[in-house]
């Protein structure tokens, strides 16, 4: 078996014990490369159609190609798409360049998902973050329980054998399920390439310059790039040396910003 | 390069080098993003420490203010050889659990000893953790070596000490490599100061170690749901031993009903006929009324249907077990309550001798033979002989509170 089936594999086992142990769960979908890579695990796992919701988490803040791409597969997809807002905030002038980037991301995603899980009950949430992401994640559980403040417990994370689960405790509200976690970047690109899946249009390169990794307009920063197709971008990648979250800001204001996002039940 | 990743765990007692071994290992090989590079400068000096190659894998707040790993953080490397992933484990007794959660994920180890202080309390508990958990590739990384001025008699007091604990335990070392992991001494490259020593750096052990091998087996397919695909039940589960053929015939575990393999699904893949080990597969089969969760599917009906379990055990939690408690029993996709009906005996790994044997509690980080009454019978195997039927968890209260083996 070649690498990228070894992956897929283990992804499609993850989302499936998710769906055979809550029912009662959905997917979070970003819209980047990630979460549309494991959309597509999603779709391969239950031969065609996603039989839960899938959840974009909008901060108003997001590129327009995203709104675009988001729409166009939501319907090809047959997605039962939930767009989750903070209202109250936005209205209220929640923005990046108001005060501390962590309150921004806290409010306008931590909080909006808070009040979308809460609304709809939902026992587990599908994930797409990767171990090689960032130092935090690399610390991440398969199955991460929250407590009902949403907290994730890292100095106590419980035991994880195998590919045994952890069962829903009491003190457990909902478990965050990470099945793309074990892939790299490059894994993602190349499983890409292999699947010949679709992708927003901003991780290509326009004028010299392309997005590695996106989010929201205001905290997101593009890189040289000439790469314009997977090809290239697989190329680019196996010849830097440069780090996937370089463009994205809200993990720069302190070395441990991401471990403080995560800890309040961030991504 | 071959295709398959080798999950290597680090192990060894606390500050004998762990974290810092697999920073060196990445910054001396390159693999290190500048920008993180930068944050570890920065961070080292707002600490008021030299560059500290362990904050590569300890990323925690707390763990780098402590100067502690506390919990396991899985990082990719690779070399012209081949992918690994790197699993950098805790060295302290409190988080065993998370070390016990690393190592199932590997299968080969590097166990680490501080040259200056020898066999401690959790290099016995790991390398009797390893042994249970059946890795028998391991490597031992005499580190801190410039603490004993590269002394070859200091080295080969330790290696003896170590050796004699692996043995005993039925695992021997590949190799016994002496290395400074903090000067970057025999990791990625050799040194004069260890010129007496002609074995291969730990790079080079890394890569001398083989890969898993998949081998042929009787089939376990472990349902783990049924979907209902336009109007036809779809059995899933991932093929944990062995190859299924469509027009087979097969057996239902533990009822020990007999059916056939009428179909093989894959999503966008039509016409199987074949799927092999670790393949995640859709089945739909004759008189299909009857699957659900947890039934085997195997090819002789080659498992043991029991409802008494005997096994060893590793309590994780840092409450202690009475007799009589109830558990939750997980081996593969079956989940039947019970309890243990019997403490054969326990003992501290770290103390090495028997504690008691016919005993009524397990106390924390100590491991036990055990023999478990389940309420409904279930499919299993020996460890030794099909480990993904032979492994199991058991949970209290939805919290996992011990991981065991089937012997």
């Amino acid at each position: 078996m070649d690498h990228l089936t070894i992956l897929e594999n283990k992804s499609i086992f993850i989302i499936r014990e998710a769906y055979a142990k809550f029912r009662n769960i959905a997917v979070l979908w970003s819209v980047g490369k990630d979460s549309t890579t494991l959309l597509w695990l999603c779709r391969k796992a239950f031969y065609g159609k996603i039989p839960f919701p899938v959840i974009h988490i909008d901060t108003s803040y997001k590129f327009p190609e995203m709104y675009k791409f988001r729409d166009e597969y939501a319907k090809k997809w047959d997605l039962d798409l939930i767009i989750g807002k903070n209202e109250s905030e936005i209205e209220a002038g929640m923005g990046p360049t108001k005060g501390a980037k962590l309150d921004c991301c806290n409010e306008l995603k931590t909080n909006a998902l808070k009040q979308t899980i809460n609304r709809y009950g939902f026992k587990a949430l599908l994930l797409g973050i990767r171990r090689d992401e960032h130092g935090i994640r690399a610390k991440e559980r398969v199955f991460s329980p929250r407590d009902e403040n949403f907290k994730w417990n890292y100095e106590d994370q419980p035991a994880e054998l195998w590919d045994q689960y952890k069962s829903t405790a009491e003190e457990d509200n909902h478990f965050r399920v990470h099945p793309i976690l074990h892939m790299t970047e490059l894994d993602i690109w190349k499983y890409i390439k292999r699947e010949n899946m679709p992708l927003s249009e901003l991780y290509f390169s326009r004028n010299a310059k392309r997005f590695r990794s996106i989010g929201c307009v205001p905290c997101c920063s593009p890189i040289e790039s000439q790469a314009s197709s997977v090809d290239e971008i697989i190329y680019e990648l196996e010849h830097t040396n440069t780090a996937e979250r370089a463009g994205r800001a809200q993990d720069k204001e302190d070395a441990y910003t991401m471990q403080k996002l995560r800890s309040l039940g961030y991504m | 390069m071959e295709e398959r990743s080798l999950h290597i765990v680090i192990v060894g007692h606390v500050d004998h080098g762990k974290s810092t071994l697999v920073g060196r290992l990445f910054y001396d090989t390159g693999s290190l993003p500048p920008e993180k590079l930068e944050e570890i400068k920065r961070t080292s000096e707002a600490l008021g420490k030299e560059l500290e190659f362990a904050y590569i894998m300890d990323n925690l707040e707390e763990e780098r203010e402590k100067g502690i790993t506390i919990d396991i953080a899985h990082t990719f490397f690779k070399t012209e050889k081949r992918r690994y992933v790197i699993i950098d484990a805790p060295g302290h007794k409190e988080f065993l659990k998370n070390m016990i959660s690393g190592t199932s994920q590997a299968e080969a180890a590097l166990m680490l000893v501080d040259v200056s202080r020898g066999v401690q309390e959790q290099t016995l508990r790991h390398c009797h953790i390893l042994s249970l958990l059946g890795i028998k590739q391991v490597a031992v990384i005499a580190n801190k070596m410039d603490l004993v001025d590269y002394s070859e008699q200091t080295f080969t007091k330790v290696k003896d000490e170590i050796i004699k604990v692996l043995e005993g335990l039925g695992i021997t070392p590949a190799f016994v490599i002496p290395i400074s992991a903090s000067k970057g001494e025999n990791v990625a490259s050799r040194t004069e100061k260890l010129s007496w020593y002609d074995g291969p750096t730990v790079l080079s052990a890394l890569d001398s170690f083989n890969s898993l091998v998949i081998e042929e087996k009787g089939l376990r397919f472990p349902v783990q749901d049924v979907y209902e695909i336009e109007g036809t039940k779809v059995a899933v589960g991932r093929i944990e031993a062995g190859v299924l053929r469509k027009g087979q015939d097969i057996f239902i575990l533990p009822q020990n009903r007999k059916s056939k393999i009428v179909e093989i699904k894959k999503f966008m893949e039509d016409g199987l006929t074949e799927a092999a080990t670790g393949d995640c597969v859709g089945l739909v089969v004759e008189e299909d009324g009857g699957l659900s969760r947890g039934d085997i599917l195997e090819d002789c009906a080659a498992s043991t249907v029991t409802d008494t379990i005997q096994a060893n055990i590793f309590w994780l939690i840092d409450s202690e077990y009475r007799l009589g408690i109830p558990v939750k029993f997980k081996c593969a996709t079956q989940e039947v309550n019970g309890k243990i009906e019997k403490i054969h005996r326990r003992f501290d790994p770290a103390s090495v001798e028997i504690v008691e044997k016919d005993s009524t509690i397990i106390k924390p980080a100590e491991i036990a033979e055990v023999q478990i009454k389940l309420e409904k019978p279930v499919a299993v195997d020996k460890f030794s002989e099909i480990p993904e039927l032979g492994r199991f968890v058991l949970e209290h209260a939805g919290h996992p509170v011990a991981g065991g083996i089937i012997i």
